[in-house]
């Protein structure tokens, strides 16, 4: 493995615990707009439990992918940040507005008119974060920057409904209650069969549009990759049904990683579709090297603490 | 409004804010990791009161410090791709560094914030040790960079391509240790006298319960060694632009014409060839540079006219800046009169340490301003101008008004809450 595949590999995992972690953050704050019933309360509460010690960790991994992206690979960067200028600044302003939004109505006065403001911005943000930043995606694997057209958009819808799947799967577990716990249930099972919808009409969009892209999915590791979703998304649906709580956040996860290389397989080896293949906008050996090797120290730091952080707050002793 | 002066004013607007929160970031830690350490070995409850407001605020501050700082570094390439595509193979080394600090930072905040019933009083204090630490680490690394952006090296240019190049030395560029410390200490300046502010104020309203008096008396004790040590690293920073950056210390101290026996040029109005309304002392300007009242200084005629920082804004700059620290300077010393004698708290000193708040924010903004405009025409001297670096992307100037308006939102959000929380920790 040459230092650019390293590089790209690190980018890539930092996208997926991105994916992981930020998403299901982002998708808590749908289900906290979409929190309904009698328990809505208890929901949104569940919901502020779980997204309050860890998001500003896990939204770290999105600043060190971009962080890897314009240290590495440069023009891909600035290209992208060109041509995406529009879609990449609204997924900026959901990112703001989320955060932001998340901590004032936690620290207003309950119930008074600001609380109630910040909760309909935080929902509301955190549907135009993972939609912009889907959108982003689905127009780089265009190879015409082409964030407007139908695919694009359609990869947005899907990027949003994978953020809500995988957040009602941690929800499910970590949320307290039997009742709590099956409405996120619930939630989690009607999220993983809109997914296949929603995964299903980008591809078919595809096919009538883009029919270089089409047939970079049918090509073998994007092919089994997207199988390995498809499948996984079953194994989560029965995990969730069948209160087998870790199996079902191990397959979500894998779920996100399988539809990330499916993405990335079906573009290997260009960083931007048809336009700049990895090779030519690495940066030079020297300085990825150096980012290797301060990846590698950091790590070192970055593991025991991120640890020692889920541990407290998602570990065994986290009732109370 | 034309796409540079769009892409110029959307990054100094978030700039400008985010500097508030990232000060803040850096140093309350510090005031927090205090007041929680005097209450674990004196179990006095003030400083416990204390450590939990000043963390109530950290909360909000440093949230909002952690999204405006994510707009700046999507900025680099939203706003600035042309500088990105050269820069960021040469100086991606401190902003990697610095994502490894800012991720130990947002990891112990959590633990901090939501882990004061769940980890044992003396974990939960060491919780903070990692944020203290990695704030000022964070604010370490960004400055390198910045250092960079004022000399760029570490690479060489053959036939238009970057080659050549060595990440540590770019990183290691030649203002960067100056470049910190003035930057680090500014941090450390800006929130003790706003902290201290902040009980001052309290204080003033009428409130004379102990953790108020406690707040005030750590806050000014870090203003008290905070702002002496940050004249003489500014001296020193001056002295070193004086030989490496001419062109920018010129338009800081108004000189336009290579003289020797320079004169100090205090206020005024800066024209483009000749200053209105300054104080003038003569030889001081040679004498502070060189330690020789005729050692010769170099003016704006001897740098190239389309090279040239625009003097009017970086001397108004640096005067603010400058005057806002020497007024910091004789509030710390007024306190600290006070303390030695033995006095109680007057109404004047509060109201006077009241008025360090705003002071500190003028000083932190116009610094920045002074190494920003003094560094123009130039995104990175000598390598890309402002205006090749900025994007092509059409709307810039609409992001730009959405933008500020989300700044001007959530400041006003931010100072409602924080009224809040002085208010919560009263009743």
């Amino acid at each position: 493995m040459n230092p650019a595949e390293g590089a790209a590999l690190v980018g890539l995992a930092a996208i997926v615990l991105y994916a992981i972690f930020g998403g299901a953050d982002f998708g808590g704050g749908v289900w906290d707009l979409l929190a309904t019933g009698p328990r809505r309360h208890a929901q949104r509460d569940a919901i502020t439990h779980a997204i309050g010690p860890v998001w500003e960790a896990n939204h770290v991994w999105l600043i060190f992918a971009i962080v890897t992206l314009f240290t590495c690979f440069p023009p891909a960067f600035a290209d992208i940040a060109t041509m995406l200028n529009a879609p990449l600044t609204f997924a900026l302003v959901g990112i703001v507005l989320r955060g932001a939004a998340f901590v004032f109505r936690n620290y207003a006065t309950p119930e008074s008119s600001v609380a109630h403001g910040w909760t309909a911005v935080f929902g509301a943000a955190s549907l135009l974060t993972p939609f912009w930043l889907g959108d982003s995606v689905g127009a780089l694997a265009t190879g015409r920057y082409a964030w407007l057209s139908p695919f694009a958009l359609a990869v947005g819808v899907f990027a949003l409904v994978a953020c809500a799947q995988i957040a009602a799967v941690f929800l499910a577990d970590e949320a307290e209650g039997e009742p709590l716990q099956n409405d996120f249930r619930r939630r989690a099972i009607i999220a993983t069969f809109a997914l296949w919808i929603a995964g299903a009409i980008p591809i078919a969009i595809a096919r009538v549009t883009e029919s270089d892209l089409f047939a970079a999915l049918l090509t073998p590791h994007a092919a089994i990759a997207i199988s390995c979703a498809i499948v996984l998304g079953l194994v989560v649906a029965v995990a969730v049904a069948r209160r087998a709580r870790l199996v079902a956040r191990v397959a979500v996860g894998a779920e996100a990683l399988a539809i990330l290389i499916g993405w990335f397989g079906a573009q290997a080896p260009s960083l931007i579709a048809g336009h700049l293949t990895l090779t030519a906008a690495a940066s030079s050996d020297a300085m990825i090297v150096a980012f290797l090797i301060a990846c590698a120290g950091g790590a070192v730091v970055l593991i025991p603490s991120l640890a020692l952080l889920f541990y407290v707050f998602k570990g065994p002793r986290r009732a109370g | 409004m034309d796409h540079v002066l769009a892409a110029r004013a959307q990054m100094g607007t978030s700039l400008g804010f985010h500097i508030v929160f990232a000060a803040l970031g850096v140093a309350l830690p510090l005031l927090v990791f205090a007041a929680e350490g005097m209450w674990l070995r004196t179990r006095d409850r003030a400083y416990y009161d204390l450590a939990r407001s000043w963390a109530k605020g950290m909360a909000i501050l440093f949230a909002v410090g952690a999204v405006s700082g994510t707009i700046l570094s999507f900025e680099l390439g939203l706003l600035w791709p042309g500088f990105m595509r050269y820069a960021g193979g040469i100086i991606g080394l401190p902003f990697s560094l610095e994502g490894f600090a800012f991720f130990i930072e947002a990891i112990f905040i959590g633990l901090y914030l939501y882990g004061w019933e769940r980890l044992s009083p003396r974990a939960h204090w060491l919780a903070a040790l990692p944020i203290v630490l990695s704030g000022p680490i964070s604010a370490i690394f960004i400055t390198m960079a910045n250092a960079w952006m004022q000399m760029p090296t570490g690479f060489r240019i053959e036939s238009g391509a970057v080659t050549d190049v060595q990440p540590l030395v770019a990183m290691f560029a030649r203002p960067w240790l100056v470049e910190i410390t003035h930057a680090t200490l500014a941090a450390f300046v800006f929130t003790a006298f706003a902290a201290a502010a902040v009980c001052a104020v309290a204080w003033l309203r009428g409130d004379r319960r102990a953790h108020v008096a406690a707040g005030l008396r750590i806050a000014m004790v870090m203003a008290a060694i905070a702002i002496p040590s940050q004249i003489i690293a500014g001296d020193i920073l001056a002295r070193f632009d004086a030989d490496h950056e001419p062109a920018k210390f010129a338009a800081m101290e108004a000189v336009y014409h290579t003289q020797r026996g320079a004169p100090i040029a205090i206020g005024g109005i800066a024209r483009a060839d000749r200053i209105d309304g300054a104080i003038e002392i003569p030889y001081a300007l040679s004498l502070l540079v060189a330690g020789n009242p005729n050692a010769q200084v170099t003016g704006l005629n001897d740098i190239a006219a389309d090279d040239r920082p625009p003097i009017e804004l970086t001397h108004l700059s640096f005067d603010a800046m400058v005057g806002s620290g020497t007024a910091l300077f004789l509030i710390a010393a007024a306190w600290f009169m006070t303390v030695l004698r033995r006095r109680n708290m007057s109404r004047l000193l509060a109201t006077v340490i009241g008025c360090g708040a705003p002071l500190a924010l003028v000083a932190l903004e116009a610094g920045w301003c002074v190494t920003e405009f003094g560094r123009q025409p130039w995104i990175a001297r000598g390598l890309i101008r402002t205006t090749d670096a900025a994007t092509i992307a059409p709307g810039i100037d609409i992001a730009f008004y959405g933008f500020t308006l989300i700044y001007v939102v959530l400041a006003a959000t931010c100072w409602w809450l924080l009224r809040q929380v002085d208010r919560g920790a009263r009743t």
